[in-house]
């Protein structure tokens, strides 16, 4: 099994509810990555979600973007990404760790250099939001030589068809995207959010996570109760930008916030 | 250079929408509905031929078509070789080709009955002729573009705006259209309920490049009808400027099985492509994922897009439609490029011997047909797409001369 399997197997068995946060590598400055990965563990995160910094992220709202932006200013490339990596795996070898942004990152340097870095750095696999399983059969080939999980994405809008599609493609988790938008929106129907989890769950042999529009420990108590688990990413990216001119203070905060969070979902489990 | 092609024959899409390696569709899950919707909606009404005549109708009456295929007589004889014969796609109504592509989208939204339009615009061309379906219709219109390219062509947002339409400008990345695409792409995730996204170029995620192709094909099939009935044969070589390359597609496509015609697609090299300072992915790019398709981007080794350059807002973009990529690597097209200074000494040129003020974007394809046609001999036969009119550029030539309007 991978570590990503085992992390969320070993949660459901103590009937607990999984805390996926999201955080961009290299934002606001490149230094600042692996303390921020500690203390999102810290806090009690499950798994960690590295957002790989991209210029045109499409399908990000307006907090991913900044992110994304800050880190590219600060110079962060692919290379640091897995060194990023690499050096989390040198303290925390249990916390599974994956990748997530945009397809040319792979494309450019090729699948299997991408994935064979990324198995080296110590990731455990990718989602990237702009590749749908139809598209995906040469990278679930160079990942499956390097042990790498491919997490894709199921939306609202999403017929039973590919729900059922996607379901059996996904390695991991199957990452529910909980609202018609951005990351990062504010118009999360938790009813909607209920129906269409079942739906997945009827289908699915992993476990569903449910991110994009999750800001707070009661958003994410809501979600969780239909769900194994929640993804976190914009209210914590925020953080980062605010204090992006004082990024000493930085794991303080997301420690604290991932608290809240992890506090209200066992609390609400 | 570029390297010699594979000489596979040219292929139709397969359904999944890949041209080779290139298309595809690769975009946020929550968009996949709609564009399984959109290509269900296609493939009917290209079955159905009371859509096909409204289609042509619309052409007829509203665009103003066929435009003709005009044989510049005093340009051939300037430049001493092949016969120069333009497509006037710049008489059509709103000033370039973009309208046909916008008409047949415009008809897909009524049948969908989707009230809500967004658009994406780089030089305003799209966008214009985007506002001015969405008028005729009584649809809402909501065009994004890069806040750079509403300060270069602000005389197209007011167009936009007279016409009703939402121009919102992009402060993002580079601010210009590949900007306005990511911005119109969240739109579309949010409001796909109610939306249909009007893409202007034969780039995007499947069916859009098959889709635009269609429409834009009137060009071809008129020219090729028009050059046989003129000359009594077919051109030797087809020139057109390729920004996402939907002019070119729509003049290169009817005449795919033609193989003795030769099609050369002219890119922006800006500044030149030794500079960095340019738009010109297949000439200068690599394979890639940006916007919907795999095709050749300009990004650097990190996968990163590239600013670009160009004087020309419309060939201002990283990427390129998909079937351009296949026809790059099967060797049944080529593509060149042309830059900021030859284009311009080209719209100069045809404005005073021809009395035809070209888009710049245009200028770029007249500007190698320049030197193509003096290299051919007086029997053969160029047709260059003179995509648009360049009234939308007065500002920017005047600005290069130093003059102030």
């Amino acid at each position: 099994m991978s570590r990503v399997a085992d992390r969320l197997a070993a949660l459901s068995a103590a009937g607990r509810k999984a805390l996926v946060t999201f955080i961009t590598a290299g934002d606001p400055l490149p230094a600042a990555t692996v303390p921020a990965m500690h203390a999102l563990v810290a806090g009690g995160a499950d798994v960690i979600e590295l957002g790989m910094p991209f210029s045109d992220p499409e399908a990000d709202g307006p907090a991913v973007q900044a992110g994304s932006e800050r880190a590219l200013r600060a110079g962060t490339t692919l290379a640091e990404v897995f060194d990023m990596v690499a050096r989390f795996r040198l303290e925390d070898r249990a916390t599974p760790v994956l990748l997530m942004g945009y397809l040319n990152t792979a494309e450019r340097i090729g699948y299997e250099e991408f994935a064979a870095r990324a198995a080296k750095a110590g990731v455990d696999g990718t989602i990237f939001v702009n590749l749908p399983p139809e598209e995906a059969t040469d990278l679930r080939a160079a990942y499956a030589t390097h042990g790498l999980d491919s997490v894709f994405l199921i939306a609202p809008t999403s017929t039973p068809e590919r729900v059922t599609r996607i379901a059996r493609a996904s390695t991991g988790f199957i990452y529910y995207v909980s609202l018609k938008g951005v990351t990062g929106a504010d118009h999360l129907a938790v009813d909607d959010v209920a129906g269409k989890v079942a739906a997945i769950k009827r289908v699915a042999q992993i476990p569903v996570m449910v991110g994009f529009g999750i800001k707070d420990g009661a958003s994410a108590a809501r979600v969780a109760r239909y769900s194994d688990g929640v993804v976190v990413g914009s209210a914590l990216v925020n953080t980062m930008g605010a204090h992006a001119d004082d990024p000493e203070s930085i794991p303080d905060l997301l420690s604290a916030q991932v608290r809240d969070m992890r506090l209200a979902l066992d609390g609400g489990t | 250079m570029q390297r010699k092609g594979t000489n596979e024959p040219y292929r139709e899409p397969t359904p999944d929408g890949h041209f080779g390696v290139y298309g595809g569709r690769f975009v946020a899950e929550t968009l996949f509905h709609a564009l399984d919707q959109l290509e269900a909606l296609y493939r009917e009404v290209r079955a159905d031929p009371a859509f096909e005549r409204e289609f042509h109708a619309d052409l007829a009456q509203y665009v103003g078509r066929p435009t003709p295929l005009y044989f510049a007589e005093r340009l051939t004889a300037v430049l001493g070789g092949a016969m120069v014969l333009l497509k006037r796609e710049d008489l059509n109504h709103t000033g370039a080709h973009k309208v046909n592509n916008t008409v047949g989208q415009a008809l897909l939204a009524k049948r969908m009955g989707k009230p809500r339009i967004i658009a994406e615009t780089g030089a305003g061309q799209h966008g214009v002729a985007t506002a001015t379906v969405a008028a005729r219709l009584g649809l809402s219109c909501h065009v994004y573009m890069g806040s750079d390219d509403v300060k270069r062509q602000s005389l197209n947002v007011y167009r936009m705006k007279l016409l009703g339409a939402e121009v919102i400008p992009v402060h993002s990345g580079s601010r210009t259209l590949k900007d306005a695409m990511n911005e119109a792409l969240r739109d579309w995730v949010t409001n796909v309920d109610n939306t249909h996204y009007i893409i202007g170029t034969v780039a995007g995620p499947h069916p859009y490049p098959m889709l635009v192709r269609d429409f834009q094909s009137v060009i071809g099939q008129e020219a090729r009808a028009q050059c046989l009935a003129q000359t009594g044969r077919l051109p030797n070589a087809l020139i057109a400027c390729v920004g996402g390359g939907s002019n070119a597609i729509g003049l290169f496509h009817p005449f795919m099985n033609d193989a003795d015609v030769e099609m050369i697609g002219v890119e922006a090299a800006g500044l030149g492509l030794e500079t960095g300072k340019h738009a010109a992915p297949l000439s200068a790019g690599l394979p890639g994922v940006l916007h919907g398709n795999r095709t050749y981007l300009m990004s650097d080794a990190d996968g990163q897009i590239l600013d670009t350059y160009s004087v020309s807002a419309g060939l201002d973009y990283p990427g390129v439609g998909p079937e351009h990529a296949y026809l790059r690597d099967l060797g049944r097209a080529r593509y060149v490029a042309v830059t900021d200074g030859e284009a311009l000494a080209a719209f100069r040129r045809l404005t005073q011997i021809e009395g035809i003020m070209p888009a710049l974007e245009s200028a770029h394809a007249l500007a190698f047909a320049e030197q193509e046609a003096s290299r051919r001999s007086a029997d053969d036969i160029v047709i260059v797409n003179l995509s648009g009119r360049g009234d939308k550029d007065i500002m920017t030539v005047a600005e290069l001369d130093g003059i102030r309007l």
